[in-house]
């Protein structure tokens, strides 16, 4: 038969180099998979036993005085991501309407590739750009410098999902807003970006969950602060630096308190990109 | 309309005024000049309001390269080009060289990259060629859960699993069978350039594969089925993807690679912090985004600032370079089958 | 298996003459729980055209892929069985089936990143034919017997995608032809191109089936009709009817046969 002449070593050898070369890859996503339930492992073994009421509600104590919590941390985070918002969001989203309305143009085409070149400055650089924009003129770190630092990095993330999610909108509602009289601006505001809206939101959960755990532009803009302070002129702490100075510290009461703070820090950004994956959900189901 | 540039924004403007008046005068049925004046300036405000805010984020850019030039003119003037020839860092002397800062990240990421791509094209494959779906989401979700992971965490990480068990297991095992190489001689110190490669390719292995395997499923399905139709196993047709796929999966490589050049954290918590240039990979060393990490804020003296500021250009023209060129691999390719 | 004993009687002797290349028992298909064929018995003879006809979504192109198990790729199963010639290729290796089954896609599909040579020596090359010269002849022959050699013969080294789609579609056939499958399956092989594209093709399905067994899916009954000895009309995941090509277009034998063969639907 014909299948015999053809089942030579050489098809032999073709079937075992198949199979290894299959397990290969195999073998490949299983070590892909395996730091990340280490990670995970080692965050919730080593951090949940640490975390306790106080953890959210107190101070950071000296050296030596067990217990303790990083209330002043918690909250500067969300400050800081707060500041981060308020300087990213605008320039972010009105960036995405013009590339998404008007954005189909060489000068569109420019701006989408800086916004790409933007996402890929490392965040340290742009917490020295913070430090020269903000530290040098006030004299001062603060969490202004900060928000301004995590700002600059949402801006990539937000203004490119609002662009796609703008585009995502059907032509047909630009022409009925159009069709009514209605002048572009207000069908841009009214029509289009209510319907772009839960893209949107999902942009910016998302840049939030980008920027939730940079440490390294905060290190010399936000700096980090051991008391309670909500000024925004003022040093102020922060969960990741929080980590890192813990981490550092040769006390092993705080370096478990680093690994407390790292859990709750992954708590936080699980929960937005939870939020992200609910948000996007609900929407496709009303579609 | 491909043509139109930003200083051609005022007449595009008035084209779009026109739309909207025909629109309503068909509407309307009478010309009212007052109303359709009145909505070109709306539009004309909001338009020109949006393509502010879209010069901002490419102003941003340029400023950032003029601020940190602008912040490094001292140590730019004193060193010149010896800056990045140099191997001295002494703040004492105010005597400040970038080589060793360069080579550690040099090193370090081309290290991550060496790990990492390999197992990456693997996980690449796995997800878009073998795995059956039940399979392939919860990896893939895994995959991207890795990617969300802060790069403090895996500093955390680092210093108290990955550096122990490089020190008491990786380090003894290499000296051991491959010592006769310089690049694995020295103490087994834990802390030091390898730890740094090995969690660098930690963190890239998402951003490659994940890319990668969006690269490998644009290849339109009908090619694999080619290879099957003469003939080909299942490896010799991933083998024919793998070759349409080669620009992109390059771009995902140089992606990952602008990543490792400017990550900090994760690094500074396992490298060592030493400015030494050594062959050994057991031995420290100091990356240009640990430097800046580490010293920004003790750095007492302008001249000091000024050179880091100037690592952190030169950090920061590596890394633009690098993440164009990934861009333009990444967008040719995925473009190709369109 | 037959047995090579002496004492092979007339009967058996004719039996084996006329056994066909190709035979279907009782095949289901499914694509997970939807069924795309259902109990299809037929066969395929040696050396000759078989036309596959019938409304979109008939299982006409799933009943092709089942003959060299292409539809596994796409997540199909099926029962009952395929044999050829006398063996059952489901018992077989899927490598070795479509090695000696080839297929020919609707929409031309050549490697882009292979030149026009590489796209024909691709196959002879996995097989371990590693001979230059000998690469070099059965991609001329190759590209001589699927018409395309004078067209390209002296832009061998350009990119497979760099062809007419015409044009591509008969490299497809050659790198087909290459490595010596004894059936080809085409699918609806001429539907992407234009009219002298087609015609083209179907010259060469008529020169091709001396050396080959050729099944082709073709939603165009005159294509059928012109190129066909004998013709399947499929409806519904059934074959309705299978026929001398000739007989079938002119005294179909099912009502459903002849509604859609004189266009009453489809």
């Amino acid at each position: 038969m014909k299948s015999a002449t053809l089942t030579n070593g050489r098809f032999y050898r073709r079937k075992a180099m198949n199979f290894f070369m299959n397990s290969l890859a195999w073998a490949s996503a299983l070590m892909a998979v395996t730091p990340v339930l280490l990670i995970f492992f080692y965050t919730v073994g080593k951090g949940a036993s640490y975390i306790d009421l106080d953890f959210f509600t107190h101070m950071p104590r000296p050296v030596g005085e067990p217990g303790g919590g990083m209330a002043n941390a918690i909250l500067g985070t969300l400050i800081l991501l707060g500041l981060g918002s308020v300087v990213g969001l605008p320039i972010g989203i009105l960036a995405g309407i013009y590339l998404a309305e008007f954005g189909r143009n060489k000068f569109g085409e420019v701006v989408r590739f800086m916004t790409d070149v933007l996402s890929g400055v490392p965040s340290i650089v742009v917490g020295v750009v913070a430090y020269t924009l903000v530290v040098l003129p006030m004299k001062q770190f603060s969490a202004l410098a900060g928000g301004v630092a995590l700002g600059i990095l949402m801006i990539p993330t937000v203004t490119r999902t609002s662009e796609e999610m703008i585009r995502l909108v059907p032509d047909s509602y630009r022409e009925a807003g159009l069709a009514l009289g209605i002048p572009q601006w207000k069908t841009t505001l009214r029509i289009v970006l209510r319907t772009a809206f839960t893209g949107i939101t999902t942009g910016v959960l998302l840049a939030m969950a980008r920027i939730a755990g940079e440490t390294a532009p905060l290190l010399f803009t936000a700096l980090g602060n051991r008391f309670w302070s909500t000024a925004i002129d003022q040093p102020i702490a922060s969960l990741p630096v929080f980590i890192y100075d813990y981490a550092k510290a040769p006390f092993e009461d705080w370096n478990n308190q680093a690994w407390a703070a790292a859990l709750v820090l992954i708590f936080m950004i699980s929960i937005l990109s939870f939020t992200i994956r609910f948000v996007t959900r609900s929407r496709f189901q009303n579609d | 309309m491909e043509e139109e540039t930003i200083v051609e924004n005022p007449r595009s403007q008035e084209q779009t005024g026109d739309v909207v008046s025909v629109g309503s005068d068909l509407l309307s049925g009478v010309t009212d000049k007052r109303r359709v004046r009145k909505y070109n300036l709306g539009d004309l405000l909001f338009k020109n309001l949006t393509v502010l805010f879209a010069v901002v984020v490419l102003m941003l850019v340029l400023l950032m390269a003029f601020e940190m030039y602008d912040g490094s003119k001292l140590s730019f003037q004193e060193f010149g080009t010896g800056f990045v020839t140099s191997s001295s860092w002494d703040p004492v002397e105010e005597d400040y060289g970038a080589l060793p800062f360069m080579y550690g990240t040099i090193v370090s990421s081309l290290l991550a990259l060496l790990i990492a791509l390999p197992l990456s094209v693997g996980v690449a494959i796995f997800l878009s060629e073998l795995a059956p779906s039940w399979v392939e989401r919860p990896v893939s979700f895994m995959v991207e859960l890795l990617a969300g992971v802060p790069s403090i965490v895996y500093g955390l990480w680092g210093i108290f699993v990955l550096v122990p068990w490089i020190r008491k297991t990786v380090e003894p095992f290499l000296s051991d069978h491959l010592g006769f190489l310089p690049l694995f001689r020295g103490a087994p110190y834990g802390f030091g350039m390898l730890a740094a490669g090995m969690i660098l390719a930690v963190m890239i292995l998402p951003i490659i594969a994940s890319i990668s395997r969006d690269v490998l499923r644009s290849v339109p399905r009908l090619q694999r089925e080619a290879a099957l139709a003469i003939g080909a196993t299942q490896w010799e047709t991933t083998r024919i993807v793998l070759r349409d796929s080669r620009s992109g999966i390059l771009g995902a490589t140089m992606l990952g690679l602008g990543r490792a050049i400017g990550e900090t954290m994760a690094v500074t918590m396992v490298i060592g912090n030493r400015p030494e240039i050594s062959f050994s990979l057991f031995d420290p060393g100091y990356t240009m985004a640990s430097v800046i990490a580490n010293e920004f804020t003790e750095a007492t003296t302008e001249m000091y600032i000024n050179a880091l500021i100037e690592v952190a250009f030169i950090l920061f023209v590596i890394t633009i370079v690098v993440n164009m060129l990934a861009r333009l691999l990444v967008w040719s390719a995925t473009r190709k089958w369109k | 298996m037959e047995h090579d004993s002496v004492g092979v009687s007339r009967t058996q002797l004719h039996h084996a003459i006329a056994k066909p290349k190709m035979s279907a028992q009782d095949i289901n298909a499914y694509f997970g729980k939807v069924q795309a064929l259902k109990d299809v018995t037929t066969d395929i003879p040696a050396n000759r055209v078989v036309a596959i006809i019938g409304p979109s979504g008939c299982g006409k192109s799933t009943f092709l892929r089942t003959l060299n198990r292409m539809h596994e790729v796409a997540g199909g199963s099926i029962t009952g069985k395929v044999l050829l010639d006398g063996e059952d290729i489901y018992k077989s290796d899927a490598v070795l089936v479509r090695r000696r089954v080839g297929m020919v896609f609707q929409k031309p599909n050549p490697f882009p990143t292979m030149s026009i040579f590489d796209n024909v020596a691709v196959g002879l090359r996995l097989n371990g034919n590693n001979s230059r010269k000998e690469i070099a002849e059965i991609v001329e022959r190759s590209l001589r017997q699927a018409a395309l050699w004078d067209e390209v013969k002296d832009s061998l080294g350009k990119s497979g995608a760099s062809i007419s789609g015409g044009q591509q579609q008969r490299l497809c056939i050659a790198r087909t032809l290459a490595v010596n499958p004894e059936v080809v399956l085409m699918d609806e092989p001429a539907s992407a191109l234009d009219p002298i594209s087609t015609a083209k093709i179907e010259e060469l399905i008529f020169e091709l089936k001396k050396d080959y067994t050729i099944v082709i899916v073709t939603h165009n009954m005159q294509q059928a009709a012109r190129v066909s000895d004998r013709t399947a009309f499929f409806y519904l995941g059934e074959l309705i009817e299978y026929d001398e090509t000739k007989s079938m277009f002119t005294t179909p034998a099912k009502k459903q046969t002849e509604d859609y063969i004189t266009g009453r639907f489809g």
